[in-house]
């Protein structure tokens, strides 16, 4: 089990990531204090869940730009009905945002499904439009902290355990999709589907079906982190978490998910997504400035898809005896 | 012919049995072609019927329609005489219907076990997919087929015949009443072909129906009990092959006697123009060396994945070879691309036409003068009177049958569409010509003419080479052929020293 | 074999017959309404120079979206446009800042954008990776960058020269951005319609493997596609620059997706294989009439993207639904 959990590729990158901070150990030992670790893995774990989503999507050939912008709306709605309903329980404020998160998905995934639109443009033309319905709804205001309810504002940082819900969701979320991935229908129908969409038909698996659940899951995720990033920063307005979706993108590039679908594990995106996040919350404690961080990112994910492509390059037919199994 | 003259419902024909399965009067349409009209058949508990027809005689549609890929039109699928709709691949499955296809259905980056079981997992608690179960039922299986293969494997790691056995072993994951073999034995050697035998030898003792389809008279005569035959989407007849002959069959398949005539040649042949020598890849071939003459025609003859196509890329400069070399009238060149095979005159006519050999979104005109813009065009810039001169005197060349010019490649028969990649090709006028299984998928009719083609141009002094896996084609075409085993040279024969026992012998290592 | 001599004519339906029934006359269409519709909105609308103003909101997009029509249509695509143009655009105010002169200006910006197509074409070609990803990466790369070199400073000291690329009127009202669009619109119908190029595109686009056993180097051409559009974005980016007579990081940010959308509005293919150039200036007027008709009408340009994305969506998916009806 532990084996399948960590293929080697995934063990190349928890190499890296244990290099990267070791060598920021030597100078600075405080970062890789518990608590240290513990807080930068709290300020990734937005992005370890919608690396989660994103990485289903990927696996079925298709990709998700619209992410954050579904973030964003899904968060400005909650933080809206807050504002006019600080009463509403924060249970009911989550299942709203996970329902409105999975709605919007499925926009993306009926485009791709029944209209066979590339998931590309469907995902650029519902960007745009999230983020101008943002604006529709909020006339451009922002939603501030003393707006939201203190309850609203609590539940992220709320600790069990020493750790925030926060930290929780990604975990719950990690454990959840391992099994979905590994052990049901839908996620081994995702792995068809994106590594030989003619052989997932002839066994009677429906593509553009599954493409459409993977668009719903990843939306539900999306929605859930709105909410999650909303109350976390205690903020809402038109442009929060603006070009996350790249960084979703490069987690999963990062994390050994093949843009050509078909390949990749929860595993993967995780790791992928705390290899930038160690890099972004490692920056300014070793005084490299911030700016940094987008050519970082930028190259990781440039390098990354540059040895993935070298270990999956494509055999081709193994026709002679003595190559087989000596690769 | 009134096909509805013709066909009858077997389920209605009586017989010692009843089948487990039937097809009565089954129509299905696509766009501008009818693929079946009105056919039907039937399957019998413990009994291997072979479905017998040319190229687009509508067998691979059947099959899709036996195993929910199709829905028919009309008429209706019986299962134990009960009309039964399949909506999905997972229906028939249901129903106890199991297939092998023709093209390998798998995926290269699931393991083996997840292979055989995909889409039908044995599930364990909350209805979680079982993998324990399911990597120890796939090892009874494959070991009960006499495969030795790891089920944790990555399918990618296989080679071509033990991806093979695993599509076997998936059609027999399931508990099938009927097991459909589309061409089961096109990739496997002689041992492996008659552990094959052997297994559906014992499919038939458990009282299974067997759908057999091949090309290989030999074999359908060795395990078949009854056979159906079809012809350009209709039932032609069906009845117990004990009582046909071999001719019977080919009449019946074919509509008319038959006996294949290949053009004469005299071999007059000219100066060398082709030597290879030493070439080999990594995983795919090796050692592969020959020389080439103007006018001759080199026939290379194997097993589906003895590596030929494989070689005959390289040595257009498709893939990249390990070692080798090669020499155009004497010279060594370079081949790194297709595009200095072109400029050194070698061509390839590919056998994948739809991927390879032709765009088939682009019109025919385009298509024939792509190669050859450098000629037609002025300092770049195109001259479509020029394009369509040049089209026009290739295409008339080669007979070629199309509404306009500008009509989409795509839309012309498999025939047609191989005349556009020669057309193109000649227009280069090249040296060397590989054709890979230049009649594959073209009607009997139209490989007559192109076997024709084929003799006027080594007559011409173009050096041919062609890979084919039909023995007939290869006895009649070559005037010396290379055998190829497992990305091997298994034997250079010459014409004098050809028939179809060397052949098979050395392609099958016997 | 063949006694009888086949004819087959060259062509059956009229060139001109092709030309009535194809996308590019659905767009005109719908481009002159937009103006007509926008000329009863607003009292201001037709007015020389507000129409010319208007021109500045397509122009530069433009320009980049001609390039990335072919690359698009080769089955290529690049996102990294926009943060060519700040890379490009930082090292041209770098150059300023060290006394470079206007032509001096223009030869960094345009040796940017070729050496940064180059490298996404390097990546693409060579190593054999994803285009949208490999794009996605140069596109923080690019951009971050610029932002290790100016962080949030500005560079503003153009010559006031320089100012002419973005500001300057070559005739009337007819700026020289308008006449710079409207030669590269030329030249790219011409290389993509009329030249061997523009034919391996096609070819390249409808089947690269098919294209590639025909003799075709596809991965040159590719590489030469990759190169193209970073010239162009280098072009851009010195039209822009040189028309806010500024540059910050940020400059130009979220442009590729405007490109892309203007590209796939034009009747592009977004899976390659077919298009053509007049279908991308209609659909540059078309966003350009849309952007400033709105404008006129106190619109929000965030609310312009509502539209910008439904167009994207809706023009696809239109044609789609409407064949799904027929079909019924």
């Amino acid at each position: 089990m532990l084996q399948r959990l960590l293929t080697s590729r995934e063990a190349l990158l928890l190499g890296a990531i244990a290099v990267l901070l070791g060598l920021i150990a030597l100078r600075f030992p405080g970062f890789v204090a518990p608590a240290n670790l513990a807080s930068v893995f709290n300020d990734t774990s937005p992005l370890i869940l919608l690396a989660i989503g994103q990485m289903i999507v990927i696996l079925t050939k298709c990709i998700d730009l619209s992410v954050a912008a579904n973030l964003a709306l899904t968060g400005m709605v909650v933080a809206m009905i807050n504002v006019a309903a600080p009463g509403l329980p924060v249970v009911l404020i989550v299942v709203i945002a996970i329902t409105l998160g999975t709605a919007l998905g499925m926009v993306n995934g009926v485009l791709v499904w029944k209209l066979d639109i590339p998931p590309i443009v469907v995902t650029l033309g519902t960007m745009t439009i999230f983020r101008g319905i943002i604006f529709l709804i909020s006339d451009g205001k922002w939603v501030n902290s003393h707006e939201m309810s203190a309850a609203f504002k609590a539940f992220p940082r709320a600790e069990i355990l020493g750790l925030p819900m926060l930290s929780w969701c990604a975990i719950l979320a990690v454990i959840v999709f391992t099994v979905v991935m590994s052990r049901t229908t839908l996620g081994r129908a995702a792995y068809a589907v994106g590594g030989n969409p003619h052989a997932a038909t002839y066994t009677g698996i429906n593509v553009g079906r599954t493409q459409f659940w993977a668009f719903t899951l990843s939306g539900a995720l999306a929605g859930l982190t709105g909410y999650l990033w909303v109350s976390r920063y205690a903020v809402a307005y038109v442009d929060i978490a603006g070009g996350f979706e790249l960084d979703v993108v490069a987690a999963c590039v990062i994390g050994g998910i093949s843009i050509a679908g078909g390949i990749g594990s929860v595993g993967g995106a995780v790791l992928g997504a705390l290899f930038l996040g160690v890099i972004k919350n490692a920056l300014p404690v070793v005084n490299i400035s911030p700016f940094w961080q987008l050519a970082i990112s930028g190259s990781a994910i440039i390098i990354a898809v540059a040895l993935n492509a070298r270990a999956n390059r494509e055999k081709g037919r193994i026709i002679l005896k003595s190559a087989e199994h000596a690769t | 012919m009134s096909s509805n003259a013709v066909a009858r419902s077997p389920a209605l024909a009586g017989g010692t049995d009843n089948p487990v399965l039937a097809l009565d009067r089954i129509t299905k349409t696509f766009p501008g072609v009818k693929a079946l009209d009105g056919v039907s058949l039937a399957l019998y508990p413990g009994e291997v019927t072979a479905l017998i027809g040319e190229n687009g005689a509508g067998k691979s549609t059947v099959v899709k329609t036996l195993t929910g890929i199709y829905q028919p039109d009309g008429g209706d699928i019986l299962v134990d005489g009960v009309a039964t709709r399949f909506a999905t691949p997972q229906d028939a499955a249901r129903a106890g219907i199991t297939a092998i296809h023709q093209e390998t259905v798998l995926f290269d980056e699931l393991s083996v076990a997840e292979n055989i079981f995909l889409g039908h997992a044995p599930r364990g608690a909350f209805g979680l997919i079982d993998w324990q179960t399911i990597e120890r039922r796939a090892a009874e299986i494959l070991s009960g087929i006499g495969a030795e293969i790891d089920p944790r494997h990555k399918l990618r790691d296989l080679g071509i015949a033990n991806k093979h056995l695993v599509a076997i072993a998936r059609a027999l994951s399931i508990d099938a009443r009927v097991v459909i073999m589309d061409e089961p034995t096109a990739a496997l050697s002689h041992k492996e072909i008659q552990e094959l035998y052997e297994l559906v030898d014992k499919l038939k003792a458990q009282g299974k129906a067997i759908l057999f389809i091949s090309h290989k008279f030999d074999e359908i005569f060795r395990i078949a009990d009854r056979y159906t035959v079809f012809r350009d989407g209709q039932f032609i007849s069906d009845g117990k092959i004990a009582d046909v002959s071999e001719a019977d069959l080919v009449k019946m398949m074919v509509g008319r006697d038959v006996a294949q005539i290949f053009p004469t040649r005299d071999n007059e042949m000219g100066r060398e123009v082709l030597d290879v020598a030493g070439m080999s890849h990594p995983t795919e071939f090796a050692d592969i060396g020959f020389t080439l003459k103007q006018g001759e025609i080199l026939g290379f003859y194997g097993l589906v994945g003895a590596g030929r196509s494989e070689f005959m890329q390289a040595l257009f400069g498709i893939t990249k070879p390990s070692a080798g070399q090669v020499k155009i009238d004497g010279t060594a060149v370079e081949i790194r691309s297709p595009a200095d095979a072109v400029a050194n005159g070698i061509v390839y006519v590919p056998e994948d036409r739809g991927k390879q050999g032709a765009i088939t979104a682009l019109p025919i005109f385009q298509n024939v003068t792509l190669p050859s813009l450098g000629r037609t065009s002025r300092n770049g810039f195109l001259q479509l009177a020029e394009e369509f001169a040049l089209a026009r005197e290739y295409t008339r060349r080669l007979d070629l049958r199309a509404a306009s010019l500008d009509t989409n490649v795509g839309n012309l028969s498999g025939g047609n569409q191989q005349k556009v990649v020669i057309a193109k090709w000649l227009a280069t006028k090249p040296k060397v010509i590989i054709l890979d299984e230049p009649t594959k998928g073209i009607d009997i009719g139209s490989k007559a003419a192109v076997h024709e083609f084929m003799a006027e141009l080594a007559a011409e002094g173009l050096a041919v080479i062609m890979v084919s896996s039909e023995i007939p084609e290869i006895l009649g075409m070559s005037d010396r052929v290379i055998v190829m085993r497992e990305g091997r040279m298994a034997a250079e024969l010459n014409r004098e020293d050809l028939s179809p026992e060397t052949l098979v012998r050395h392609a099958a290592g016997i | 074999m063949s006694t009888m001599e086949r004819h087959i004519p060259d062509r059956l339906k009229s060139p001109l017959e092709r030309r009535l029934k194809s996308w590019e006359t659905l767009l005109l269409a719908v481009a002159v309404a937009i103006f007509i519709a926008n000329s009863f909105a607003s009292p201001y609308f037709l007015n020389a120079w507000n129409l010319s103003d208007a021109t500045f909101n397509f122009t530069e997009k433009a320009m980049i979206a001609f390039a990335m029509a072919l690359l698009i249509i080769s089955g290529e695509i690049d996102l990294s446009v926009a943060s060519i143009i700040a890379l490009a655009s930082t090292a041209m105010g770098a150059a300023a800042e060290a006394g470079a002169g206007t032509p001096g200006l223009i030869l960094v910006g345009l040796a940017t954008g070729v050496l940064c197509g180059a490298f996404n074409g390097v990546l693409v070609t060579r190593l054999g990776l994803p285009s949208i990803v490999v794009t996605i990466g140069t596109m923080s790369l690019f951009r971050g960058i610029s932002y290790i070199v100016l962080g949030d400073q500005v560079y503003n000291n153009y010559p006031i020269d320089f100012a002419y690329f973005g500001q300057g009127y070559v005739f009337w009202v007819i700026s020289f951005e308008l006449v710079l669009f409207a030669l590269l619109a030329v030249i790219y119908a011409v290389v993509l319609h009329k030249t061997n190029f523009g034919r391996a595109i096609y070819a390249i686009g409808n089947n690269p493997t098919g294209a590639l056993f025909s003799g075709i180097r596809v991965a040159r051409i590719k590489f030469i596609l990759f190169m193209l559009t970073g010239l162009m974005a280098g072009i851009a980016a010195i039209c822009l620059t040189s028309r806010l007579g500024s540059t910050r990081p940020s400059i130009g940010f979220g442009w590729e997706l405007e490109v892309v959308t203007m590209v796939v509005l034009g009747g592009i293919n977004i899976l390659g294989g077919s298009g053509t150039i007049p279908g991308v200036v209609i659909a540059a007027f078309v966003m350009g009439l849309v952007t400033f008709g709105l404008g006129l009408l106190n619109v929000p340009g965030i609310v312009m993207s509502i539209v910008i994305g439904a167009l994207l969506i809706g023009v696809i998916a239109l044609p789609r639904l409407w064949a799904m009806w027929r079909a019924r």
